[in-house]
């Protein structure tokens, strides 16, 4: 991050939106400064998309306050959504129109000069690699090329909150790297916002992360930290001549050793200390013929499902701080 | 703001093979309309230059024709309507013009005035068929203006009508029966009231746009077609703000 402390682009605090009975958000606060890349993580259904809804003005909370580059949205939204750009889950694309128009008809709408857009037109489609689409009709555009034709749309008035819903849904994976890698380099100008259900993306684009189950948000930290959350400490190996499960067990620090095939452990030890090099030298001792040492790593699955868990016994975590 | 979204309105209109085969068959019922009325008043001709005070030109083939026009604007409107609000809520194109800087107003009035302009220009062909007479005959140039006028006054009261309907649903199929239930049933209501001071001739389109057929300009039927057109403008905005309540 280029400040100690940038500027807060957005600011939402205690949402709530209910749809007729049914409460879908509970009390959801959000903060983002310039610069950083938020997560929003959470199973379908969880209230993602609508959450998004609301901090983009198309679908007023039924309380809370929401301030885009400190405008209040709701009561000034002309001049908030200037600063906003926003991709749905589905691209809101006029498929009979060419991308130029359509991208110039959207930079527009958000009240850029004719001048301005044609300029930031040729920016923006060099930065979503369309170049070469530019005159193409978008009902013709493949899938990965309409996403992106998206995602232009959201950036090219040069916004300072940038909301992207599952931005990578429905690509192959070349697309799915393109696009993560441009969502990085938004993210250095531009704040930015993502939902997604991937544990991946998170891993991969996200400063930090958010993650909502039934209309709340249960945990918020960055997603390094996150990933460390609830930890395993061990590792994997494989030995072609292997000793008996005894002898592996008295090395000091092991807690555990499983045997996963004849030749294959999962060996868990303590988080302070770690007896892998230990376990080298003796290998090597005793000739036990190390193959393989693979340190196991948490998957954010895991992870996921651990801090979900936690959040069913009502259990909140408090919000990381980022800077 | 209102021009740019009515812009892209006629864009997208204009993109469309639909529309333009829309144009060419209109025109091309035009044209026979008025060859038809054209060929039955060189018939009678005769017999009406033997009367003291025979009617013109124009009252015999203009004044018809924009009659029929009217009809099959009645019909037509909601085939263009349909689109306007519905398809861009199932395509989900309603979720960009919600979260642009536009409030309500504009994005009806755009869709409004794109729409009126695009009609206009459809029946445009009517009144250049009737100016060719000019070449041989000397036209009644106002009653043609207020042809024109109230066909345009009545295309805005189909539009609004059609955008509200519109604004109601999610299937521009389900637009376009509804906006032709509400403007046939105005209709029906209208022609099949005996009564002349039923409520019924009052809120009807079509029966204000009678004096405008025939030459009258009156101020009262104008003003009906812009409330008209209002009251269905303001409650399309209405309806448009709901969706950021109702979602």
């Amino acid at each position: 991050m280029p400040n100690a402390t940038p500027e807060i682009t957005l600011s939402a605090r205690n949402l709530s939106r209910r749809f007729g009975n049914r409460q879908i958000i509970h009390d959801v606060s959000l903060e983002l400064r310039r610069g950083e890349v938020l997560g929003l993580l959470g199973h379908n259904g969880a209230g993602k998309s609508t959450t998004l809804q609301m901090l983009t003005g198309c679908l007023l909370p039924d309380e809370g306050k929401i301030e885009i580059c400190g405008i209040d949205l709701l009561r000034r939204p002309m001049l908030a959504k200037a600063h906003i750009g926003y991709l749905p889950e589905t691209p809101p694309l006029y498929r009979e129109l060419s991308v130029n128009d359509y991208l110039i008809f959207a930079a527009r709408l958000r009240g850029m000069k004719p001048g301005d857009a044609a300029e930031a037109l040729v920016q923006t489609r060099q930065r979503c690699g369309l170049e070469t689409v530019g005159k193409k009709i978008i009902g013709t555009l493949s899938k990965g090329y309409q996403q992106r034709v998206g995602i232009a749309q959201a950036i090219i008035h040069r916004p300072a909150v940038i909301v992207l819903d599952e931005p990578t849904v429905g690509l192959d994976p070349t697309q799915i790297r393109d696009i993560r890698t441009l969502i990085r380099e938004l993210g250095d100008s531009s704040s930015v916002i993502l939902s997604t259900h991937l544990l991946g993306e998170v891993q991969s684009v996200c400063d930090r992360v958010e993650i909502m189950q039934h209309g709340k948000l249960i945990y918020g930290d960055t997603s390094a930290r996150m990933q460390k959350y609830g930890g395993i400490s061990g590792f994997i190996i494989s030995l072609r001549s292997p000793p008996s499960l005894s002898e592996l067990e008295a090395i000091a620090g092991v807690s555990s050793v499983e045997p996963l095939s004849a030749t294959q452990f999962r060996v868990l030890h303590a988080p302070d200390i770690n007896p892998s090099a230990a376990l080298l030298t003796l290998a090597e001792r005793q000739g036990w013929q190390l193959e393989q040492l693979t340190p196991l790593q948490a998957t954010l699955e895991e992870v996921f499902a651990r801090i979900t868990d936690a959040g069913i016994t009502g259990e909140k975590n408090t919000t990381g701080e980022t800077s | 703001m209102i021009r740019l979204l009515a812009l892209r309105e006629l864009r997208s209109l204009f993109s469309m093979p639909s529309t333009w085969f829309a144009l060419a068959v209109l025109q091309f019922i035009f044209a026979w309309f008025f060859l038809a009325r054209l060929d039955a008043f060189l018939e009678i001709q005769p017999q009406l230059a033997q009367l003291a005070n025979p009617p013109g030109v124009t009252i015999t083939i203009a004044a018809p024709l924009f009659n029929t026009a009217a009809l099959l604007l009645m019909m037509l409107a909601p085939m263009f309507t349909m689109r306007l609000i519905a398809e861009e809520r199932r395509n989900q194109t309603l979720t960009l013009l919600l979260s642009a800087p536009l409030s309500s107003r504009h994005i009806v009035l755009g869709k409004f005035f794109g729409l009126l302009i695009f009609l206009a220009a459809l029946m445009a062909g009517l009144p250049l068929m009737l100016y060719t007479l000019a070449f041989g005959t000397a036209l009644d140039h106002g009653m043609l203006l207020s042809n024109m006028l109230g066909l345009l006054l009545l295309t805005a009261s189909y539009v609004a009508v059609g955008l509200y309907v519109s604004a109601l649903t999610t299937q521009p199929v389900i637009a376009a029966i509804g906006a032709l239930a509400v403007l046939v049933g105005l209709w029906l209501a209208d022609i099949g009231t005996a009564a002349e001071d039923s409520p019924w001739h009052l809120i009807s389109p079509l029966n204000h746009f009678q004096n405008f057929n025939a030459g009258l300009l009156d101020s009262g039927d104008a003003v009906f077609f812009v409330l008209f057109s209002a009251f269905f403008l303001l409650l399309a905005m209405r309806r448009i703000h709901n969706n950021r309540i109702y979602g």
